[in-house]
This record gives structure tokens, C-alpha cells and sequence, in this order.
């Protein structure tokens, strides 16, 4: 595009869901317009500006971020799971699996992001309480559910996965 | 007509939703998913003033810059792109509401120019770009100010702020209150909502590339209204558009009229003949989105000494905002509709008065009118109940329509279908132990602490505003296809509708695929917002199926020689009734239908439409019961308890409909703790971003225990009720009368919500100090 070469673009190498990618992005291009527009991985969904949905949601490194929050630059070197990175061969996720159990979600647009958290929060503490799943949402937004579910899913998870730490 | 109905278990099984394997993977299509090749980007510019001139627009810096392909104002647009609002009431008034600002803006939020540019961040630089001198008006925020003397107009176009005044009236209701022994008075102001579904408004419009055209992906709860709308506001033919709902963030009501954005983006669509995308910012979104609640509610109940209601008058002032979206004048008629609530009060007298104001236009939001309603007359009865010395639950038995009354006519003209509003209340007493509940909180109250008991018995009506329609359609194959204009965005159609058709055709679930949200496939339709879907889109597609069934019951019976009337539904199609073994499958019967062999005289195919109206809403009901704790020394508000207790008549997938309470409790309780949009005094807007508008969290949610009693809607095919927004109606109320008696020791009568620990530990110092 004729327009981006004004703004001075800059190579990056990421490594997302496995596959590595080189790109050249414009400096101010947050990570999660990358993800969505250059790689089209759209499953992380943009809901805020301002850091408090918790709806781009992604692991970077191995913890969970917001990726409106980073820049696609800072990015640069790291590797990245998405939504679209969590089923393996066509099974799902034991979260994502928890989450269509339990009914744990309705419109789906803050679930890509939940999932990514509540992934990260069994990695952690793979036997969390209620209160600690709660707490652990407390960057992630939902106005369908009343967090019921999401916390029942999370539950769910937690026992399918054995309590086990079972980082994949 | 009817069909024997020989269930195969599917409805009232919690079967899981057929929507989530695509929805938990990322896989699914949001608008701003939708990258089409040559799109192009808009950003709008926007006032930051909540009433002012326009003075001068300068665009040209923004037309120089780098990528921008072309920058629009109001000016540019001409008088021509309106958002249309047709008039619900005789003599409302409705002022000019330009796609783009011409001469004035009148809240904050008001789109005032646009720039198209290559990218979403280039557009923005361009908006960035462009001068607007405005010369700043007084302006009004509050409803009830609006209408004092001198207020400043909120439009000054008009020569008053009101934009009409209804009034609804049943008996006489001057001497019920000259009769009267008691009269309660209270002032209620319900706090002004943000829907906030969390995907943000977005649209994606784009020329037809091989016709005259226009093909819109649109974040919208009804794609068909809207495209009336659409074609009338953008002055393009209906049947040209083709608006397509793809997988939507949640709507909440807020995402069911069209907005200014879309008929923006699809002009400028059909102008540069390129695909166009907005997709709103959260703070956008904000500003721009409809609000809801907002009225503030003067109301008598006039009663004799043992409690018995006699007569209620209520004045409610609504506030309106700035400008009519289609849906922005309904809320206040909703409250008008269902004033007396679950009680036997004959006299009636209420008033709207619906005003504008320089604030974010409102609009229908979970409830819209509904919660405002039970709120005020359940506070309403709680006060009377206090001031006479009866007991809560006692006025209210006394008061209540009673099974054997239905169908009801109430004091306001509206029939109710059916209800049991004494059982549901029992039942939450005995969920919620209520007895034990009231010992906990007076030993608490013994000890100085504040404790409070709350409940409300409120009714829901729900379905309604027109009809909704369904097509069945059995493919060459013998699967199903069902259209229906009821579209989802998160309600779970596609399973709870599957359901409903598998279990009525005996058929399984992988046999039947429900399609909605496009107007191209799906015969005219309304939409999924009050509570319809099951009662509206569920009833059209059960009077399509029972008439495709019928159909079908033909066909068989002619293939296998027998009588129509002796064949019988079995598991995958028909089989002669005593003789299981000649069946006939639903693949045979559609084979015969497309061109195989049929009944002298029959029209091939095998698909039928209804279109359902009952002209009449299905009037769900609930007890909802809350026990609460404020912290004396902080204020800190606390539910230790809330019980749920719904009626929606018969239901399909009780999972679905657990997660429907939940979320509208959430929001309900958001409304009742913490969630206010807020204006200053001079219209700025105070809470426009999630930094500080206090959405409920994960953590902020007490324990919910559901319960339910099941009284079936007579008057349509499933026998259901909505129950949507049971969570947004009913919760509120109840926390609100637990908060107001654990504050009664101190001798206060009510406190609007929301209850924030600053505003109670005010309350509490106040009252402490006037005890002092």
C-alpha cells in the first residue's frame, strides 16, 4: 500500500501459533490489528480502547496479555498463541470444551479472550477456587453470561485437566 | 388443525448449543471479521460539545494527507440523509436528525464530518485533521429540569423541550383516591444505563459488484427493520439492499435501530462504488450508542387502611436525549403499559411526559420501560406497606390478580394471559428460606447492623411489536432448513429453534440447520429483541412446521396407499398408524415432493411460511427475593443472598434459559450497585469509557440461586413466554426494597439507585447525624 511506506515501516518476526511470520508493519499497528489484519486471525476481538475488556486477549511468551495494549514492533521475537492456536488435530481445548459444557458462552465475542485468560490461569494454578477464577477475570468483560458460567466452565476444565498442569 | 404431538423429548432438554464449536475456536465472523477486496475505511469526527453552532469546518488539511480518498460533512450530505423516526404518538414532535451535523450539534457524540481513507488509522489521522469552530449553546441534561421555566431548549429548533405527552387511563381514578384511606407518594429516578454489548456497532456496506445493489453486514438485532429504515433514511429501494447479520456481539435492545453511521457508510459506498467499513471505538460507541432508563417516576397509590390498592396515579418524566432513533420514543409507552404491575388496581391514571435533552439519545436496553415500571411499583408498594404497618408479602398477596382472573384486562387496557403470581412467590419464600431470613436480619438489626430483606413480584410481558415469520423448508435430501426472521445474537436460536423443529417433526437435531440474519434468504421478519424470539420466531415456525407436517402426512399416506388419517408421526417421518413397520422417511416424502410422485392435485415442494401475530404479549412473571448488607462504617454494599424464582411458561432448553437470568441479573445488578452514566452540569460526559463506567465483573457477582414455576402461555403454539430481561426487571427491584429496609432503622425511605458505598455512607452519615 502506497500509503504505509509514509510511515516508515518496520520488519518484525513472529512466531504465531506455531508458524513464524516476517512482516513490515507501520510502528503505532497494535499487536492485535497485526494478528487481525496482516495474519487474519480474526477470533481476537477488539471490544475497548482502553485496556479493560480483556476481549484481545492472547498469550505472548507464554503469559496471558491484552494485545491491544502492545505494539505489534514489541512483539517482535516473541511467540504468540491465539484462539485459533489452542485446538491440536482437531481436538479442543479442554477450556474451550468447559466453556460449550457449562453454557459459558452466549454471543462469543469476550470468549476468545476469557479462554485465553482462563488458559493461562489453569497453567498457573491448575486447582483454582471460585474466588480465585473470579479474580483471574478480573481483566476480562462479559454482558451475556453474569460470569455463571464462565466460572462453572473454568471449573469444568480445571477437573477435566485433572488438576494437573498440562501446559500444551 | 392440529397436529398430534408425539414428542421425542428435545424440548425442555438442556441440549448443548449447536453455535459454540465455532464460537469457542475463533472461527467465528464478527463484522469488522469481514475484509472485502478495495474496502476502504471511515472514520467520523465528532462534537465534543453537548449543544453548540457550527460555525466553520475547514476539511483541507485532512484532503491533503496521504491516503485519504475523500472527506464529507453535513454540508456536503445535504438535507437529503435523515435517520427516519415515525411518530407513535399523535402530535409528537420529531426535529430534523441529518446523517452529518448541519449548523448545530445537540450532544456530545454527534457525527460532524467523515474521512474515507485506505486504512482504519489513516481515516482516523484524517478525522484528526479537520477544524471545527463551534460557538457553544447552553444545554440541558436532566429531564426534569428541562421542563422548568427558562430551561435552556435542547433543540432549538422547537419551542419547548417535550416531545410529547401521552396518557393512559382505566377507571376512576378520582374517586378511588377520594375513597381512599392511605395515599403512598414517591419520587423514583432510574438510573441512565449503557448497554454496552462488548462487541461495538460496526458495519461493513458495499455496491453490489455486478448490479445496482447494496450488500450490508451489519452488528444489528433486526436486519429487516432496519433495512426498512435503511432504504428510507439513505432514499435507496429496499429490495435493493441486502442486509446481512453475521455473528453479533450482543445488542441488549441497542443494536436494533439504525444509526447515523450506517446509512453514512453505505452512501459513501454507493458514491465511491467501493466497499466501505466502520467499526465504532468503545468511546464511540459510548456516546453514540442508545441509553437506556432514564425516566424519573412521581407516583400515587392510593389504598385503604388494610392494604388494599384502590388506585394509582404515575407521572413519568422520560428523557429522550438529543435526537429520535426509530426506537427512542418506546421505552416510556412500555412503562405506561404495564403500570400496575402484578396487582388488581382498576383506577389507573399515568402520564408520560418524554423530553429532550442535549444528553446520548435512549432507547430500548434490556427491560426498556419494564424495569423503570416494577421499580416503581414495587418500591411503591413496599413504602405502603411500611406506612400502613402490613406486612410485604401481605399487601402483596392481597393484592394480586389471581389464577382464576386470567385472561386479565388490567386498569390500563392490557390483557394478561395467564399467571400465578401467589405460587411464584412461595416458591422463592421457600428457595430463599425466608423465614430464617427475616430472624438473621432482626438478630443482625438487634446488633446495629444493617441488614435488609427485599422482594419483588413483577411481571414481564414480552413478544410483541408486530409479528415474526418462519419458514420450514424439507430439502431433496429430507433435512430441514428453517428461516426465521428472528435473528440471534447470542440468545442461542440455532439451538433452542432446532429443538423446537426436531422435536415437532421427530427428526434429530443434525437434521435440522436454522438460518437467519440475511435478508436475501429469509422472508420479511422483525427481530430478536423483547423477549420475542421464542414466543414470536418459535410460534411462526411451529405453525410452519404443524402445516409442512400436514403436508407430509399426505404425501405418505399416497405412497404407502393408506388414508392420511391413518398415518401417524414416528421417529424420521410417518408410518401407518398400528403398523410401525410401513414407514414412510422424511427423504421419501421430499423425494415425492420434488418431482416424484404426489396426490392428484398436490403443488410439489415441501416448505411453508406463517407468519405468527397473537396480538397479544405473553406476560411472564417472577419473585425475585435479595438479602442485603450495607457496612455501616463504609457504606459498602453487599447481596449475601438472591433468589430467582421465573415463569416463562413452557421451556425449550432450560440451560439457555438459566443463562438468559444470569445475564440480565448481572445487568440488573449492575443497575441497582454501581453502573450510572453520568453528565455535568454543562452536558459533558463524565463516564465515557470502561475507566469509569462500573460494568459488573467477575467478581463483583453474588451466589444466584434459580428457581421456577412453569404456567403455559395459552395463546401460542409452544406455550412459552419470554424471559430475556426477567433478570433486568425483576432483580433490581428487589435489591433496591433489601437495601431500603436494611436502611429503615435509620429512618430513611429511599435512596435511588445506584446503591455505591459513597452514596450510602452519605445516606448513613446524614440519617446518623440527624439521630444525633
Amino acid at each position: 500500500m502506497t500509503a504505509e511506506a509514509e510511515y516508515a515501516a518496520v520488519p518484525i518476526s513472529v512466531t504465531v501459533n506455531g508458524v513464524k511470520h516476517e512482516a513490515t508493519v507501520e510502528p503505532r499497528t497494535l499487536l492485535v490489528y497485526f494478528l487481525r489484519e496482516h495474519l487474519g486471525l480474526t477470533g481476537t476481538h477488539v471490544g475497548c480502547d482502553t485496556s479493560q475488556c480483556g476481549a484481545c486477549t492472547v498469550q505472548l511468551n507464554g503469559r496471558a496479555v491484552k494485545s491491544c495494549t502492545i505494539l505489534a514492533v514489541q512483539a517482535n521475537g516473541t511467540e504468540i498463541t491465539t484462539i485459533e492456536g489452542l485446538a491440536r488435530e482437531g481436538a479442543l481445548h479442554p477450556v474451550q470444551e468447559g466453556f460449550r459444557e457449562k453454557h459459558g458462552l452466549q454471543c462469543g465475542y469476550c470468549t476468545p479472550g476469557m479462554i485465553m485468560t482462563a488458559v493461562h490461569l489453569l497453567e498457573t494454578n491448575p486447582n483454582p477456587t471460585e474466588e480465585e477464577i473470579r479474580h483471574a477475570l478480573e481483566g476480562n468483560l462479559c454482558r451475556c453470561t453474569g460470569y455463571v458460567n464462565i466460572v462453572e466452565s473454568i471449573r469444568w476444565a480445571a477437573e477435566k485437566m485433572g488438576g494437573e498442569n498440562v501446559s500444551r | 388443525m392440529t397436529t398430534e404431538h408425539a414428542t421425542n423429548g428435545f424440548i425442555g432438554a438442556s441440549v448443548r448449543r449447536v453455535e459454540d464449536p465455532v464460537l469457542v475456536t475463533g472461527k467465528g465472523c464478527y463484522v469488522d471479521d469481514i475484509q472485502l477486496p478495495g474496502m476502504l475505511h471511515v472514520a467520523v469526527l465528532r462534537s465534543p460539545y453537548p449543544h453548540a453552532k457550527i460555525i466553520s469546518i475547514d476539511t483541507s488539511a485532512a484532503k491533503a494527507m496521504v491516503g485519504v480518498t475523500t472527506v464529507v460533512t453535513g454540508e456536503d450530505l445535504g438535507e437529503r440523509l435523515q435517520i427516519p423516526a415515525a411518530p407513535i404518538v399523535p402530535g409528537q414532535k420529531i426535529p430534523p436528525h441529518p446523517v452529518l451535523a448541519r449548523g448545530a450539534v445537540h450532544c456530545v457524540g454527534v457525527p460532524v464530518a467523515a474521512v474515507v481513507a485506505q486504512t482504519r488509522a489513516l481515516a482516523q489521522d484524517g478525522a484528526n485533521a479537520i477544524e471545527v469552530e463551534y460557538e457553544a449553546l447552553p444545554s440541558v441534561v436532566n429531564a426534569e429540569k428541562a421542563l422548568e421555566p427558562g430551561a435552556p431548549l435542547a433543540r432549538e429548533e422547537l419551542d419547548s423541550n417535550v416531545c410529547y405527552i401521552a396518557t393512559k387511563k382505566g377507571g376512576d381514578v378520582e374517586k378511588a383516591f377520594a375513597q381512599a384511606e392511605h395515599i403512598c407518594r414517591m419520587h423514583i429516578a432510574s438510573p441512565r444505563q449503557v448497554a454496552l454489548a462488548i462487541e461495538p456497532r460496526g458495519i461493513v456496506a458495499s455496491p453490489e459488484p455486478m448490479g445496482q445493489g447494496l450488500t450490508v453486514w451489519l452488528s444489528t438485532q433486526a436486519p429487516h427493520r432496519v433495512r426498512g429504515d435503511l432504504a428510507t433514511g439513505l432514499g435507496f429501494p429496499e429490495h435493493k439492499i441486502r442486509v446481512i447479520a453475521p455473528d453479533v456481539g450482543g445488542g441488549f435492545g441497542s443494536k436494533g435501530p439504525l444509526y447515523r453511521e450506517y446509512v453514512l457508510a453505505c452512501h459513501l459506498a454507493l458514491k465511491l462504488g467501493r466497499p466501505i467499513k466502520w467499526i465504532a471505538t468503545r468511546s464511540e460507541d459510548f456516546v453514540t450508542t442508545i441509553q437506556g432508563r432514564d425516566q424519573a417516576m412521581t407516583s400515587e397509590l392510593a389504598l385503604k387502611r388494610d392494604g388494599t390498592m384502590l388506585g394509582l396515579k404515575v407521572r413519568v418524566v422520560a428523557n429522550l436525549g438529543a435526537y429520535l432513533y426509530s426506537s427512542t420514543a418506546g421505552p416510556p409507552q412500555r412503562m405506561m403499559a404495564m403500570a400496575p404491575g402484578s396487582y388488581q388496581i382498576q383506577n389507573v391514571h399515568v402520564e408520560v411526559v418524554a423530553v429532550f435533552t442535549n444528553t446520548v439519545p435512549t432507547g430500548p436496553y434490556r427491560g426498556a420501560g419494564r424495569p423503570e415500571s416494577v421499580l416503581n411499583i414495587e418500591r411503591l408498594i413496599d413504602k405502603a406497606a411500611k406506612e400502613l404497618g402490613i406486612d410485604r408479602l401481605e399487601i402483596r398477596r392481597k393484592n394480586f390478580i389471581r389464577p382464576e382472573q386470567f385472561p386479565y384486562r388490567s386498569g390500563v387496557g392490557v390483557e394478561y394471559d395467564s399467571g400465578d403470581y401467589e405460587k411464584s412467590l412461595d416458591e422463592a419464600l421457600r428457595i430463599s428460606d425466608y423465614q430464617q431470613l427475616v430472624r438473621y436480619r432482626d438478630e443482625a438489626r438487634a446488633r446495629g447492623e444493617l441488614v435488609g430483606i427485599g422482594v419483588s413480584t413483577f411481571v414481564e410481558p414480552s413478544g410483541g411489536a408486530g409479528f415474526e415469520s418462519g419458514t420450514v423448508r424439507v430439502e431433496r435430501t429430507g433435512e430441514i432448513t428453517v428461516l426465521t426472521g428472528s435473528s440471534s445474537h447470542g440468545q442461542g436460536h440455532e439451538t433452542s429453534f432446532a429443538q423446537v423443529i426436531a422435536d415437532k417433526m421427530r427428526v434429530s437435531m443434525d437434521h435440522v440447520a436454522i438460518r437467519h440474519g440475511d435478508t436475501l434468504a429469509i422472508q420479511q421478519g422483525v427481530g430478536t429483541f423483547g423477549s420475542r424470539s421464542m414466543v414470536m420466531g418459535g410460534g411462526a415456525m411451529a405453525k410452519a412446521a404443524e402445516r409442512v407436517i400436514e403436508k407430509a402426512r399426505r404425501i405418505a399416506a399416497h405412497l404407502v396407499e393408506a388414508a392420511p388419517e391413518d398415518m401417524v408421526q414416528a421417529d424420521g417421518g410417518f408410518a401407518v398408524a398400528g403398523v410401525p413397520e410401513k414407514k414412510v422417511t422424511w427423504r421419501q416424502i421430499a423425494a415425492a415432493a420434488h418431482g416424484g410422485r404426489l396426490p392428484a392435485g398436490m403443488e410439489p415442494g415441501l416448505q411453508e411460511t406463517a407468519f405468527f401475530d397473537p396480538r397479544r404479549e405473553a406476560w411472564a412473571f417472577g419473585a425475585h427475593a435479595a438479602l442485603v448488607r450495607i457496612d455501616r462504617e463504609t457504606g459498602k454494599p453487599t447481596i449475601e443472598k438472591l433468589v430467582l424464582v421465573d415463569d416463562c411458561g413452557v421451556i425449550i432448553n432450560p440451560m439457555i434459559v438459566e443463562g438468559q437470568v444470569h445475564g440480565g441479573v448481572a445487568q440488573g445488578l449492575g443497575e441497582a450497585l454501581r453502573e450510572q452514566m453520568l453528565f455535568g452540569e454543562n452536558g459533558e460526559v463524565l463516564t465515557g469509557t470502561l475507566m469509569n463506567y462500573a460494568v459488573m465483573r467477575a467478581a463483583d457477582m453474588p451466589p444466584l440461586i434459580l428457581g421456577e414455576t412453569v404456567t403455559p402461555n395459552p395463546f401460542n403454539p409452544l406455550g412459552v413466554k419470554g424471559v430475556g430481561e426477567a433478570g433486568t426487571n425483576g432483580a433490581p427491584s428487589a435489591v433496591a426494597n433489601a437495601f431500603m429496609d436494611a436502611l429503615a432503622p435509620l429512618g430513611i425511605d429511599h435512596i435511588d439507585m445506584p446503591y455505591t458505598a459513597p452514596k450510602l455512607w452519605e445516606a448513613i452519615r446524614q440519617a446518623e447525624g440527624r439521630e444525633a
